[in-house]
């Protein structure tokens, strides 16, 4: 572990989404599942206004609402679940049902792990049980509980005769092309991906074994790789994560170290890269940014900007893994020393009162944060980013690099252009106290 | 889920007070009330809501210190009035003694403290934003027990205009100018932009108004019987309706009104609305017949019917909502006003009956709008649950005069324009993209000849799907499996005799 970074804690009163709404883009990826959410009705409501139009598109996935009733335990858990999941059975027969359990089935212990298998064998379609709660995690760690989940029902070896392969395995949610796009990148280095944790299709979970190694895509995914070490005793690729050009290239250089393959025309890819995104890169060169904190990308895209040449004050995170992020935490600290410029601090559980207080004192160019606060913000000459639209947007491998300086530039360049109007510049903003 | 959880109208009611905190009891990411406000309202300031987040450490301890600490916190950062404690879901199953904290975290504070009587498994965010605002005040009522006197003028109070409100700003704006042009003052509106220090002076006014049914009502009955101020409950939407409120207040006040109420009347009705004019110009003669669905909380859905029915001469073959602990008092409103009446909280329910009666217009909520765009029928959207678009930046009222103005272009714009109903009717309609597929039966049972299908795409593109179910329902009833051109205008006959 790199000495040179310094790590703080602070109360954990910051805005971030309920894990919960890792269906929304689960169930789109994983095309032969459908999700039911346990939960009550603060739950169904998150899921409707967070998700929007979807709602209405009749999605796969549903709110299984909790009554007074079932909270105080007058009517049977195990019957109601199984009436549900018939009717989801009969409607969309999916190939997996995947029970969410929210903070409230946690505090009434609702024995969600101990009904599955029984009501598995009932219904004779697998359910698996994801624990994505408010309590215990923060937005995109309910991807982390879901995959760890099916880590459990990945299948232990198809034939006999690839048991002792050194298979490569990758997991993380990552859209359809991305993940084409990523195979590709690999092939070039004569590397071949057997799998993939999750795929398009839930009966096409990805075999694992003791031989096969685990790499991730995504910084949030210290739960799944844990599982995969542990209850499969996978090997773990650690390496920084594929976000930006050089992420890429550390993620398929490390890869090919692990299958002792020598790297051919990487850094080349990796410079073209760069020489594309010189546009962007000079607009954000020298600018200041502020991560408040909420979705775990924190240290990737930190790290990745630094690169571009911009200057970080503060990554805020929610929980940081030190050793599943390890080599993406060494490759911050070296990025900072090549380029110099101080390492910025990292607080895990920030509190957004606080933050909000540094970034008066500051005034950084741009600040990555949440929808709650990206208005009150702007209103006062701070120029904002959601966050969110980091986990929406694709943003891993060589190709999407542009897709990540698009989003980063694009209100330093409306702000840019809007600054010139006379309306804006008089009227708008808060005059400095 | 039209009406959110109960902690939702809580949040609605606290942070529309000026200086006035909520700390949410609830665990991480429940605090998604911070992103609605702030992306709904386009709120320049931020939220005045925080978590005391519930993890497992609480769960294992109890949130005592943790509860108690965040108050105080929030008191030396924000100094506000008062301090809103307000239980979620998570909370209610806790069962920890929330009071127990306040009271002890009310030794050290500056502010006040109270805990948000409102339980997640009982009400839901409308009658928990009616009783919050009712606690409030009764809190500082009791707290200042001094002789108020009234005010030398006749003055008002109005009740119950609040954040994420629909329409609710404009709506209060139009009032207030009412309100002028009848020569009374308002004293003060609650709870949007009032400050609970000025909250003493509520028993100054003459009179309470409560302009929507479901939050404000319970304030009014405990005025009325602990300070004798007589309420108005009437929402001032739609020319009659404007017409009967303005009329109560002259009732009560009207000893004191230098102004001919009836000639007011008479004269904003005729000259300063277009409404009543507009619907009884040759215009609004293809409205004759016409059917409409409404739906939304009590207050809009009862007004829409009203006027649709009364003014407009529209036939609301349902009207619907979904506060059903107010159900008796809605059907009470609309009866004879509609063919039927809807009350449930399924949104299904509600997308069923919309498919199965085929209106020519949906008056709803968003929700109904998505229905509306799957079955090709236009909606115009009158209540909550809203979107973005639905805070126009524009002065878009629903009361009075002017709201009535608005409400008649949102009807209007609603059915397909005169002329164009005619001449679509005529040409053969303009869109002959293949759109026979687009409707919610999925049934594929039949088999249509090339000259039917040919035929079916002449028909108006807004009455297409109607006519390809009544031919497939027809088909259906006589045993016919494959529908030739003789089966599509039998049907039609069928249909019309």
């Amino acid at each position: 572990m790199n000495k040179n970074l310094k790590f703080e804690c602070e109360t954990g009163n910051y805005h971030t989404f309920c894990p919960i709404s890792c269906v929304a883009w689960l169930y789109q990826k994983i095309e032969d599942s459908f999700f039911l959410v346990i939960g009550t009705k603060t739950c169904g409501y998150f899921l409707q206004n967070a998700l929007g139009v979807m709602i209405f598109a009749e999605p796969r996935y549903a709110m299984a609402e909790l009554e007074e009733g079932d909270i105080s335990a007058q009517l049977n858990d195990y019957k109601e679940l199984k009436r549900l999941c018939l009717k989801i059975q009969q409607d969309r027969n999916p190939s997996v049902i995947i029970w969410i359990g929210t903070c409230t089935t946690e505090i009434i212990k609702m024995d969600l792990e101990g009904m599955a298998p029984r009501l598995e064998a009932e219904l004779n379609v697998p359910i698996v049980v994801a624990r994505a709660n408010g309590l215990d995690y923060a937005f995109t760690q309910g991807e982390d509980t879901v995959l760890s989940a099916l880590v459990n029902r990945c299948p232990k070896s198809k034939n006999k005769k690839t048991l002792a392969e050194k298979n490569l395995v990758l997991f993380g949610s990552i859209s359809q092309t991305v993940a084409t796009q990523l195979d590709l990148e690999l092939k070039k280095q004569g590397i071949e991906i057997h799998g993939w944790l999750p795929d398009q299709r839930y009966t096409d979970l990805p075999e694992l074994n003791e031989h096969t190694y685990v790499c991730g895509v995504n910084p949030f995914l210290s739960r799944t790789a844990t599982t995969l070490m542990r209850r499969r005793k996978c090997k773990l690729i650690g390496a920084p994560f594929p976000i930006g050009p050089d992420g890429t290239r550390h993620w398929i250089q490390k890869i090919c170290e692990t299958y002792s393959v020598s790297c051919k025309g990487l850094l080349e890819r990796e410079e073209s890269i760069w020489a594309q995104l010189q546009d962007y890169c000079q607009i954000i060169k020298g600018r200041s940014i502020f991560f408040m904190g909420d979705n775990l990308l924190e240290i990737s895209l930190a790290r990745f900007l630094i690169r571009c040449g911009m200057i970080v004050y503060e990554i805020g995170i929610p929980y940081m893994d030190k050793r599943f992020q390890s080599a993406e935490l060494d490759l911050l600290a070296k990025t900072c020393l090549e380029m110099n410029v101080p390492i910025p601090r990292i607080v895990e559980k920030p509190d957004n009162y606080n933050q909000i207080q540094r970034i008066r004192e500051l005034q950084p160019d741009l600040v990555i944060t949440g929808m709650g606060l990206a208005n009150p913000l702007e209103s006062r000459g701070i120029h904002t980013k959601w966050s969110v639209e980091f986990t929406f947007a694709q943003i891993h491998g060589f190709t999407n690099a542009r897709d990540i300086l698009e989003l980063i530039t694009r209100p330093l360049r409306r702000n840019q252009h809007l600054q010139k109007l006379e309306s804006i510049k008089n009227f708008v903003y808060e005059s400095p106290a | 889920m039209y009406a959110g959880p109960a902690h939702i109208g809580t949040l609605r009611v606290a942070s529309s007070f000026k200086n006035v905190h909520a700390i949410m009891h609830a665990p991480l990411g429940d605090d998604y009330f911070n992103v609605m406000r702030s992306m709904l309202e386009r709120e320049r300031d931020f939220t005045p809501v925080t978590a005391s987040v519930v993890d497992r450490h609480v769960l294992a301890r109890g949130s005592q210190e943790k509860v108690v600490e965040n108050i105080n916190r929030k008191d030396q950062q924000e100094k506000p009035d008062l301090i809103i404690l307000t239980p979620t879901c998570t909370s209610s199953i806790l069962q920890e003694d929330l009071q127990n904290f306040v009271n002890r975290a009310s030794l050290n504070t500056k502010s006040d403290i109270l805990l948000a009587d409102v339980n997640h498994y009982r009400v839901n965010e409308l009658q928990a934003a009616d009783r919050t605002l009712h606690q409030i005040v009764r809190f500082y009522l009791k707290k200042e027990k001094q002789k108020v006197t009234r005010t030398e003028k006749p003055s008002v109070n109005i009740l119950g205009v609040f954040t994420l409100g629909f329409h609710n700003q404009h709506d209060c704006r139009e009032l207030k100018r009412l309100l002028n042009d009848l020569g009374i003052q308002v004293n003060l509106i609650l709870p949007e932009g009032a400050s609970v220090q000025t909250l003493k002076n509520i028993p100054k006014a003459w009179l309470n108004i409560v302009p929507y049914r479901e939050i404000g009502l319970m304030l009014a009955q405990y005025l009325k019987n602990e300070y004798q101020m007589p309420y108005i409950s009437t929402s001032p939407i739609g020319l009659i309706d404007t017409a009967s409120f303005i009329r109560q207040l002259d009732q009560k006040l009207g000893a004191h009104l230098d102004i001919d109420v009836e000639k007011y009347i008479q004269y904003q009705t005729r000259f300063l609305s277009q409404a009543a004019w507009f619907s009884r110009s040759i215009d609004c003669q293809n409205l004759t017949g016409k059917k409409a669905i409404v739906f939304g909380d009590t207050t809009h859905s009862v007004a829409l019917t009203r006027i649709l029915t009364r003014e407009m001469g529209i036939r609301v073959i349902c009207a619907g909502t979904y506060c059903i602990h107010d159900a008796d008092w809605f059907r009470e409103q609309v009866e004879g006003f509609c063919d039927q009446i809807l009350i449930t909280e399924d949104h299904t329910q509600v997308g069923n009956m919309i498919a199965r009666l085929e209106p020519s217009a949906i008056f709803g909520t968003q929700m109904e709008r998505h229905v509306g765009k799957r079955l090709d029928i236009p909606c115009g959207v009158i209540s909550a649950p809203i979107h973005i678009q639905n805070f126009p930046l524009g002065y878009r009222p629903f009361f009075g005069y002017e709201g009535a103005n608005q409400i008649a272009d949102l009807v209007y714009n609603s059915f397909t324009l005169g002329m164009e109903d005619h001449l679509l009717e005529i040409f053969g309609g303009h869109d002959v993209k293949t759109a026979i597929t687009k409707s919610l039966s999925t049934n594929s049972e039949f088999i249509w000849s090339e000259t039917s299908l040919a035929e079916l795409q002449r028909i108006p593109g807004f009455v297409r799907n109607r006519i390809k179910r009544n031919t497939e329902q027809y088909a259906r009833d006589k045993n016919i499996k494959e529908i030739t051109l003789e089966v599509l205008y039998a049907a039609k006959e069928a249909l019309t005799t």
